[in-house]
This record gives C-alpha cells, sequence and structure tokens, in this order.
C-alpha cells in the first residue's frame, strides 16, 4: 500500500547527470523516493512513482532537473478545458513559476 | 478582516535580484512595514512582546471553535475563506533562539502546525496564501519563494531571532527555491516531516528528517477524511437531477403517471445515488486494492459492478424488450457516472502527475460523456416506447 504508482510512462521528469553534483537536495524534497544516491551523482531509481510536483528541478541548485510540474488533478484540467483558471479548491494545473517549461494546457 | 492586511506597496522594500520580473508594486517604499497578524482572531490568546511589536500568541491546544470550524471546511462549509492572517505568531514563549516553522495560511494548516507541538516555544511565520492549504499553495506558487522573502522582510523576523533557520513542510518545496531564499534573505530553509505528527521527533533529533517522514503515503484515514467534500460536491447536481429523473419516470410507460413515476422514476434517482457512493465514497475507500491504475477504469468497474447489483435487486425482467433496454441504460449509465467521481478524486490523491492525469482523461472523458448521453437517450426512450 505504501507504493501506490499511477499510469505506466508518462512522467516528463528529466535529469541532465552531468549537471548533477550530488548535492542530495532532490533526494530531500522528493516525496516518493524517485532519485537514488549513485558514486558522484543521483539516478531515476523510479521514474513512475514521480508525480511531477516540481520540487526536486525547483530546489535544484545546479538546473540539473526539468519536469513539467503541475498539480494532478482532473477536476483543475476540466476548468482550464472550460477558461475558468482555477478549479475550487484553488489549484490550477500549471505551476506557479518556472521549472524548465510550463505544464500548459493538454490536447 | 484584520486591516494591517489591507496593504498595498508598503511591505515589498527588499529587492529581488533574481526574480526581479516576478516582483510587483513599486519598489519605491524605503522602509518595510512590519505587518502583525489581528491580535482579535478567535484562537489567539495573548500577546507576546517582541521587537517588531506585540505579536499574537497561540497556543498549541486546539479550542472547541477550531475543532468546529475543521469539521465544517472537511464538509466544504466555509472551506474558501477559512484563513488566519498572514505574518509571524508566537506559540507560547519563544525567545531568540527558538525555531521557526512556516505554514500556509489555511486555518486548517495553521491548526494541525500547533497541535502537534505542545510542550514547543516557537514561532511560526504564516504565509500568505489565500487560504489554501500548504501542497496546493506550492504547486501554485503561492506558498512561493518570493511570499517567504517578502514575509520574511515584513514580519520582522530578522530582529527576533538570531538564527537564521527555517523549518518548512517537505511539501512546500514545489514552490519554493531553497538556495534562492538563503542567497536573497540569508535564512537556510530546512524541509521538515512531511506530516506535522512527525514534528517532535524531527525536532529532537537535531532536525533531521526520516526516510518515513519524507515519504508521501494514502492511508486510509487520510482517504477517508476525504469523501465528504467528493460527496457534498457530487450532491449538488445530483439535487438538481432528481426531480427531473422522477418527471421522466412518470413519462410514458404501462401504468399511471405516479405509479411510473414511483417505479421508474424513483429506481432512476437510487440509480444515481449509487452512483454517487461507488464513485466518492468506495472508491476513496478502495483505492489501493482496486483494479486497473487509471482512476476512471478504477471507478468505472466499480459503478459496473453496483449496476449488476442494483438491477438484480430490481429483479429485471430481461425477457422482455423493454427490460433488456432499461438494463442498457443504466449499465451505461451509472458506471460512467462513477467513473468521472472517481477521475476526479485524482486531485486528492497523492501520487497522480499532471501529465498521468491528462492522459487518462484524453480518453475517458469523451467515454464518460458518451456512455452518459447513451445511456441517459436509451433511459428516456425505453420510457416513451413503451
Amino acid at each position: 500500500m505504501k507504493n501506490l504508482i499511477y499510469l505506466k510512462n508518462v512522467v516528463t521528469l528529466q535529469l541532465d547527470e552531468n549537471k548533477c553534483t550530488g548535492c542530495e537536495m532532490c533526494l530531500e524534497v522528493c516525496p516518493h523516493e524517485v532519485f537514488k544516491m549513485n558514486s558522484s551523482h543521483v539516478v531515476i531509481q523510479n521514474r513512475d512513482a514521480c508525480m511531477e510536483c516540481g520540487a526536486c528541478s525547483r530546489n535544484c541548485p545546479f538546473d540539473a532537473i526539468s519536469v513539467e510540474s503541475g498539480v494532478g488533478c482532473a477536476a483543475a484540467v476540466i476548468n482550464s478545458l472550460l477558461g475558468r483558471d482555477a478549479s475550487e479548491c484553488g489549484c490550477s494545473i500549471e505551476a506557479g513559476g518556472s521549472s524548465n517549461k510550463q505544464g500548459g494546457c493538454c490536447c | 478582516m484584520n486591516n494591517t492586511e489591507k496593504r498595498s506597496c508598503s511591505e515589498n522594500k527588499i529587492s529581488f535580484p533574481i526574480i526581479a520580473e516576478d516582483s510587483i508594486c513599486c519598489s519605491a517604499a524605503t522602509e518595510a512595514q512590519i505587518i502583525i497578524p489581528g491580535l482579535d482572531q478567535q484562537f489567539v490568546d495573548g500577546t507576546i512582546n517582541a521587537s517588531a511589536g506585540n505579536l499574537p500568541q497561540v497556543s498549541s491546544k486546539l479550542k472547541w471553535q477550531d475543532i468546529w470550524g475543521t469539521f465544517k471546511a472537511r464538509f466544504g462549509v466555509g472551506r474558501m475563506d477559512y484563513t488566519v492572517d498572514p505574518g509571524l505568531y508566537a506559540l507560547d514563549n519563544p525567545d531568540n533562539n527558538s525555531p521557526v516553522f512556516v505554514t500556509a495560511n489555511y486555518k486548517m494548516s495553521f491548526d494541525y502546525l500547533r497541535r502537534e507541538l505542545p510542550g514547543r516555544n516557537a514561532w511560526i511565520l504564516v504565509l500568505d496564501t489565500k487560504g489554501i492549504n500548504v501542497w496546493c499553495a506550492a504547486g501554485k506558487g503561492t506558498f512561493g519563494t518570493e511570499e517567504l522573502v517578502r514575509r520574511i522582510e515584513s514580519s520582522g523576523l530578522k530582529k527576533i531571532v538570531s538564527h537564521r533557520k527555517l523549518i518548512l513542510p517537505q511539501l512546500g518545496a514545489p514552490g519554493v527555491a531553497a538556495h534562492i531564499v538563503k542567497q536573497i534573505s540569508g535564512f537556510k530553509v530546512y524541509y521538515g516531516p512531511i506530516r506535522a505528527q512527525d514534528l517532535p521527533e524531527y525536532l529532537d533529533a537535531g532536525m533531521k528528517t526520516t526516510p518515513q517522514m519524507r515519504i508521501m503515503t494514502f492511508p486510509l484515514k487520510e482517504r477517508a477524511v476525504l469523501i465528504p467534500i467528493e460527496v457534498m460536491a457530487a450532491l449538488k447536481p445530483f439535487l438538481i437531477i432528481t426531480p427531473i429523473l422522477f418527471i421522466l419516470g412518470g413519462i410514458g410507460g404501462p401504468a399511471g403517471f405516479w405509479a411510473n413515476a414511483f417505479n421508474y422514476g424513483l429506481f432512476a434517482v437510487l440509480a444515481f445515488l449509487c452512483a454517487i457512493i461507488a464513485g466518492a465514497v468506495i472508491h476513496p475507500l478502495l483505492l489501493p486494492y482496486l483494479p486497473f491504475r487509471a482512476f476512471s477504469m478504477k471507478g468505472f468497474a466499480l459503478g459496473f459492478v453496483a449496476t449488476i447489483i442494483l438491477l438484480y435487486l430490481r429483479n429485471i425482467n430481461l425477457h422482455t424488450g423493454t427490460g433488456r433496454i432499461e438494463s442498457l441504460a443504466w449499465i451505461l449509465i451509472v458506471p460512467a457516472i462513477s467513473s468521472y467521481l472517481a477521475m476526479n478524486f485524482t486531485g486528492c490523491s497523492t501520487y497522480t502527475s499532471l501529465s498521468g492525469v491528462k492522459r487518462e482523461m484524453r480518453w475517458a472523458l469523451p467515454f464518460q460523456l458518451a456512455a452518459a448521453v447513451c445511456g441517459l437517450a436509451t433511459w428516456i426512450g425505453s420510457r416513451l416506447i413503451t
């Protein structure tokens, strides 16, 4: 039960291992143990567990991680399709600032 | 609302070398005005004299109003306006060495934080997240670097504590770039545990998290508390559609209007209710044990099973044409609704990605719409041909 996994092979997470210095900041902020430490840098050990929250890319001081972050919420996606900018819970699907890419509208 | 909150540009003294283009307002204001949260808020016990002025003092003990407020918010009553004033609060009797916790100005976030810190003296820095919880606000960016840096200034925190450490909930990390906060404000961000209940252990371990504290789970209890809000959301359209179904059930059919309405119309209402229970109650409860990965499929499966049980209980005569058509209608409608409701639970879950939700919705939404429309048309048709 601890390892609930959503759909496979959809996540947009990218790690540039050349830029990574192994500071382990991403390990600290990731809520799903997506990364693990290799000898000198981190590697992605569980890509499908990623929920694209964007915590790792925002907190990477070396810009080694990119992900199209956003809130995985169907109601928010529907709202954006309907042209409303936020659902009742206040979540909009686009993350507030600059991850490397913006999670924009689908379709 | 506290009128110190009606700020214009005055609090924006510091310049943001990195996020300068984001900082709205005039940068001309010279002296950062200290903004003190309202002292007349229901949960404030007293004041504490700090260099920034008299700050509101709160305790870790929740009052009945707090508990009642949480209860109401769980049912969606006043939930969008359930806020505390942003700014700095004292938890019991902190001094200049006490730890500083950062949280959102959703009242439930604030309450859950202080509730877990009995017997601890600390400062609580509340960011203005427009009444949204830490996780959603971080995703949105309102629980973010800019607001944090600004709030450090406007709260006068630098004069109040001698250290330069902030404890943030780990779930605030999507909005906050720790290295940039350090660069601008000099404060080092420590990401604490995901759950406030782990805070005492975290503090006692010298601000060290264990792997357990950092992993987001979704246990039964956390899923269950989300059910009321899901049901309330589904109930509104349900109440609108109930009389329509009742009337449609009365039209056509073998017997008189009222006999038909109570037979077919009432069953239709019952079927809708079943769809809501399957999608908004059973689905969250059984989430980890249901087959399929996509939430809409989980909901569809549940709705299908519910329909079969429902039709069995109704004892429909499948040998007649109308019986078969009516059954077909419900096999289309009920799973479509429960599938849609289950899909909406992705927003509450703690492990769905936006890419995944979009992938799922691309086929699920047209499918749900088509099934619901076809089913409804079939049912209305079956009412008219007999």
